[in-house]
């Protein structure tokens, strides 16, 4: 990116800035002018000092204690008033900044909550976090200086002036210095934003390669490729190094030359002064002055150069939380609410894995849908859920197209249990609850009892008020399995669609479940199944095979009618019959 | 924190990274010429006002463009060494934190599952990201400040005692109480920043929870209260942040304050010095110059403890991590396990988690022959998991032994065990990439060698429907399909690694019964003399296996064949029979 672009991007991100927190941001620069402009009247303060009090004094050899009094009243005012500046730009500054990263950080998260399941599927999870913390704090990072770079560039300005008002020569010496440091920054930018974009990046991609490894921490161990995975890891880590120490050897320069701009200035001033003192152009103290003021001006400077440096992370930062914010969200639902009773109805929905599925689900009818490992099962439960739009056909709940149907409608009337669950870092009363209302603690043991789960929830140690650990670590699959189906009775829905949820619990608490929704007696259920207990809830089976429905009927008709199926059911059976 | 433990932190982690002090003493030389620099310009000051402008012939701009000349010179010198010195820092410690993160990587591989599976996979993630980032940025931006600080507060020191003592000592004076001030404001500082970071923990955990947790937030049409949550612990943080800076300001401004005192009191003292005799005009000037950067690092102390605590904290969560001990270590004596069928033998076998109260297996004596296929049965928490990760030296039991081929297991050299002893567990986890890629993730196989896996094992015909067949993209964590889909690609990976001893942990447990029996024959046909050990609490596998044993309450209850342990009225496998049975005959 060339520097041009890059300021023209960063000014922008900046004015943004400012438009988004404009209190925060006026009390900073306030504050920022303040000690700017002090550190201005402290430079004409000291040069007044040295040559008005402490030269004449020594000349005279006799110390005039009122004139001295005077002058140290001065120097300690001009500090006590640079602290309430102080004060004002960096508390108003960091509020700033952090009020900022607050807000984005809110504004991301809800825009991941906007974004539809596919985009999820599409970006790793890893990244994504790396989005809402490092490119949030990255494009946030500027606020810090901005005010105190803005003060120091009007002010400049004002010490041009004074400058030039002292004498024109040293005026020059400014013109020169000041310009210099833009000119330092434009050549260091053009050099470090494409390696601090880059950097970012395999950032990003550090994170989500060690975030993958944990997670299958286990694979990785009992195939024994520790090796295989540190070398790929040693790999990014080492182009990662690569790319910051070439940001370093850009710093290494840029650094020294910006800390020594000012000093440079000051020697520069001494000369170019003394000469103009010997013409008798100039004084002792419009001398010492001038020199003072380019020594004082060191710090706000740098608020200049810290700006500057901060640009180009802030612009890459900035790119990344924006190509979230700019993704498409999911298509929004319509308002209509379910009216009537709720049938469900696939009508000739197609997906990627599913071609011209219709089938019903009337009211208070349990259907299973069966088909072998990968005939689309699970595509089922997902269109139901509404969490995979059709790509042709559609979804109709009590005859309305689900599409039409607002959000809280959808979820009032369907419950959706994946095969693999998810619970909150929160209590087990807020897992089941997730603070629907109505929903008080006798609901909860209700829904905990239909779901077998009441037996171990009662042997916590805080009971409802235990906490589930990060994604219910502290659980068992089975534990986490009964808690979620919990959740989704506890709504009372009118749909209940399970994808396969008793898989991973053994077959005496696999009957008591199965007992529990059965004798529920209230929502419609649509059950992916794939072995006989759960088969045997539903009064009418659909049969998948390679994403079209085979058949349709109650188990009778499709083992007398349906070769596939007959197949797939009868694998245990050879000797279950005996 | 304190001092000390600060100390402890900087040792260990020297001992970690020798790297660091690879040429430290050229570095820091260079930073020591660096500092200098900043010596230059006050002294400049001072001889071309003394030499120059006050001289005996009035302003001389011989005299003082010389001073100017040897100044700029000084300057330079000092630029050359602040690029040398930058240049250094940053290849060293990028390299030796790359070294680190490389380490943590690895190290937290060799951690217990246990240990892995009980912590948050984020924080797991920040040790050897942005922990070790935290350090670096401290090393490369607030620890550079605070050295040329440092640096500046001893030259600008020393050159004030140059000029005059007494000065000087009155300048320390008015500086010494700031120096306590600013310990105590540290005190409550350190307490500040470690709120901070406990509530950015807590954030992040949040953020996380949306972006796992998208599907259910979105089918429960509750993002208004992940929005709730996510917005309490984001104000929290800020909070936390806010305080934390108000107490940084305050150590800041106690340090402007005492730059005035000192200002005024060197124009004050300077004075009554100079009219004594004992200092001239350009010494005082030069004098004042000296005070403001003397008092620079007071001034700055805050934000730099800031970094360096949160770089000192960082650092300790890496070395802490580091400190664990793995919990399966290879023997110094360790063997390859003898080539073959691998029989599996376990004496006296027993097993507590760490910290927990209750054995999960007790005194468990068991062998099973090579080439056999066993199949461990019992109720949910009966301990048949652990079991199994015991016989594959994911843990090592904490009583009793347990052999394979005649070795004991903790004496077989862990690339051995890990290439000829295989668990799959029931997760079926799959890494982003292809179907292909992740068949081959175990062994090295080209694309030809990959359909004949799934051909063996019967699921070429599901490959085949997939999208892009072997070249299907999977997804994070293999979400892309469906949980049997990823069982198959689990089963499909171990079978390829061809090991001897297979362990099967529920693997199948989310296929269709249909694919259930073809697997199972297909694995028993292709793989001769490979033991076999599946875990299920389904029991279709159980009637097929040469033996069943039957676990319950941590014990090995039952073992025989299926036939023989059904027909023992009310024990604890005809029970599961039973119950297992009824489900099975629930559709006529």
């Amino acid at each position: 990116m060339r520097a041009r672009e890059l300021i023209g991007r960063g000014t922008r991100l900046c004015g943004h800035m400012i438009r988004s927190e404009p209190r925060l941001f006026a009390v900073s620069l306030g504050g920022a002018c303040l000690v700017v402009g002090l550190s201005i009247g402290s430079a004409f303060v000291i040069g007044a000092v040295v040559a008005d009090v402490v030269a004449p004094m020594l000349d005279r050899g006799r110390v005039d204690a009122g004139l001295l009094a005077v002058a140290a009243a001065a120097l300690l005012g001009v500090s006590a008033l640079k602290v309430l500046g102080i004060f004002s730009r960096r508390l108003g500054a960091v509020h700033l900044q952090q009020s900022l990263q607050a807000r984005q950080r809110k504004q991301i998260v809800r825009k991941y909550l906007s974004l539809p399941p596919a985009w999820h599927r599409d970006n790793p999870t890893g990244a994504l976090l790396s989005n809402a913390s490092s490119d949030v704090d990255a494009a946030a990072s500027p606020a810090g200086s901005l005010a105190y770079a803005i003060a120091t560039v009007f002010l400049l300005a004002g010490a041009l002036t004074a400058l030039f008002a002292v004498d024109w020569t040293l005026g020059l010496v400014g013109v020169v210095v000041f310009p210099g440091l833009v000119t330092v920054f434009a050549a260091y930018s053009r050099l470090v934003a494409p390696r601090h974009r880059r950097s970012q990046a395999i950032r990003a991609q550090v994170t989500a390669l060690a975030h993958e490894s944990f997670d299958g921490a286990l694979t990785v161990k009992v195939m024994g490729r520790e090796e295989h995975q540190t070398a790929r890891f040693a790999a990014q880590v080492g182009e990662l190094r690569g790319t910051l120490v070439s940001i370093g050897r850009a710093r290494a320069w840029h650094d020294p030359v910006i800390d020594a701009l000012p000093q440079l200035g000051t020697v520069a001033v001494l000369i170019v002064g003394a000469w103009r003192c010997e013409q008798g152009a100039l004084g002792l103290s419009e001398l010492t002055t001038a020199a003072f003021l380019f020594a004082l001006l060191d710090m706000p400077i740098r608020a200049i150069g810290w700006l500057l440096g901060a640009l180009p992370r802030a612009v890459a930062g900035a790119e990344r939380v924006d190509r979230v914010l700019v993704a498409p969200d999911a298509p929004p639902y319509g308002s209509a609410e379910v009216s009537g009773p709720a049938e469900l109805r696939f009508a000739r929905v197609g997906v990627r894995s599913l071609d011209d599925v219709s089938f019903r689900v009337a009211p208070g009818r349990v259907v299973a849908v069966v088909g072998q490992t990968g005939a689309g099962k699970s595509s089922v439960a997902a269109v139901a859920a509404r969490l995979l739009p059709p790509e042709s056909g559609a979804v109709l709940l009590g005859g309305v197209d689900v599409r039409e149907l607002s959000a809280a409608a959808y979820a009032r009337a369907v419950a959706y249990l994946p095969q693999v669950p998810f619970l909150f870092q929160d209590s087990v009363r807020a897992n089941v609850t997730l603070d629907r209302p109505g929903l008080d603690d006798d609901a909860v043991w209700q829904a905990l009892a239909v779901a077998q789960a009441d037996g171990f929830v009662r042997a916590l140690p805080d009971g409802l008020d235990t906490t589930v650990g990060e994604r219910g670590a502290a659980l068992s699959g089975g534990q986490r399995q009964r808690l979620a189906l919990a959740r989704a009775l506890a709504g009372r829905p009118r749909l209940l669609v399970l994808d396969d949820a008793t898989s991973a619990v053994d077959p005496v608490v696999e009957a008591d479940i199965l007992a529990g929704l059965r004798a529920a007696h209230g929502p419609a259920m649509l059950v992916v199944a794939t072995r006989r207990p759960a088969i045997a809830l539903a009064d009418e089976v659909v049969y998948l095979e390679g994403g079209r429905v085979a058949a349709t009927g109650t188990h009778q008709e499709l083992m007398a009618g349906e070769p596939g199926y007959r197949e797939l059911l009868a694998a245990y059976d050879r000797r279950v019959a005996a | 924190m304190t001092d000390g433990s600060m100390w402890d932190t900087l040792r260990r982690a020297l001992r970690l990274s020798p790297e660091l002090r690879r040429g430290l003493a050229v570095t820091l030389l260079l930073a020591v010429g660096m500092t200098a620099g900043r010596a230059a310009v006050p002294v400049a000051v001072q001889r071309a006002i003394d030499d120059g402008l006050r001289g005996p012939g009035g302003p001389d701009f011989g005299v003082v463009a010389a001073i100017g000349a040897a100044g700029l010179g000084v300057l330079a010198v000092s630029m050359l060494c602040g690029y040398a010195m930058m240049l250094r820092l940053f290849d060293v410690s990028e390299t030796a934190l790359a070294a680190v993160r490389v380490k943590v990587f690895r190290h937290i591989h060799e951690l217990s599952v246990h240990h892995v599976a009980a912590q948050r996979r984020g924080a797991l993630v920040a040790r050897a990201t942005s922990d070790v980032d935290q350090v670096t940025s401290f090393l490369q931006w607030n620890g550079v400040v605070l050295f040329i600080c440092a640096g500046q507060t001893l030259v600008t020191g020393a050159v004030m005692f140059f000029y005059s003592w007494p000065l000087a000592l009155v300048v320390l004076a008015v500086f010494a109480p700031v120096g306590w001030v600013v310990r105590a404001c540290m005190r409550n500082l350190a307490a500040a920043y470690g709120t901070v970071r406990e509530r950015s923990a807590e954030m992040l955990a949040m953020v996380s929870e949306s972006v796992t947790g998208a599907d259910v937030i979105r089918s429960y049409d509750v993002a208004d209260r992940a929005v709730g949550r996510l917005d309490r612990a984001v104000d929290a943080h800020r909070h936390a942040s806010q305080r934390a800076s108000r107490l940084t300001v305050t150590a800041y401004s106690v340090g402007e304050l005492a730059t005035g005192v000192a200002l005024a009191a060197t124009a004050v003292l300077g004075v009554v010095l100079g009219v004594a005799g004992r200092l001239t005009v350009g010494e005082i000037a030069a004098f004042l110059f000296l005070v403001a950067q003397f008092a620079l690092p007071a001034q700055v102390a805050g934000e730099m403890l800031n970094g360096l605590q949160n770089a000192v904290a960082g650092w300790r969560r890496v070395l802490d991590v580091l400190d664990l001990p793995p919990d399966v270590t290879e023997h110094a004596e360790a063997v390859e396990l003898p080539p073959g069928p691998v029989p599996v033998s376990l004496r006296g076998v027993g097993f507590t988690y760490p910290g927990g109260a209750e054995p999960v297996l007790r005194e468990v004596d068991l062998d099973i022959a090579a080439g056999s296929r066993v199949a461990v049965v019992g109720r949910t928490g009966a301990g048949k998991t652990t079991l199994a990760k015991l016989v594959a030296r994911l843990a090592d039991p904490s009583s009793g032994r347990i052999l394979l081929a005649g070795v004991p297991v903790d004496r077989v050299r862990l690339s051995s065990l890990r290439e000829r002893v295989i668990l799959v567990p029931q997760e079926g986890f799959l890494f982003r990439g292809t179907l292909a890629d992740n068949i081959r993730f175990g062994r090295p196989l080209d694309y030809d060698d990959v359909a004949d896996v799934l051909r063996e094992l019967g699921l070429l015909d599901w490959a085949a429907r997939l999208p892009e067949g072997l070249d299907t993209v999977v997804g994070e964590r293999g979400e892309s399909l469906s949980v049997g889909e990823r069982q198959f690609v689990a089963l499909a990976r171990a079978h390829a690694a061809g090991a001897d001893l297979l362990i099967l942990d529920e693997a199948t447990s989310a296929v269709d019964p249909a694919a259930e029996v073809r697997l199972r024959t297909a694995m028993a046909q292709v793989a001769h003399g490979r033991t076999t050990i599946t875990v299920a609490h389904r029991l279709a596998t159980a009637r097929e296996a040469d033996e069943v044993i039957v676990i319950d309450g941590g014990r090995a209850v039952q073992r025989g064949h299926h036939d023989e342990l059904v027909a023992v009225a009310g024990s604890a496998y005809a029970k599961l029979h039973e119950a297992w049975l009824a489900g099975e005959r629930a559709l006529a």
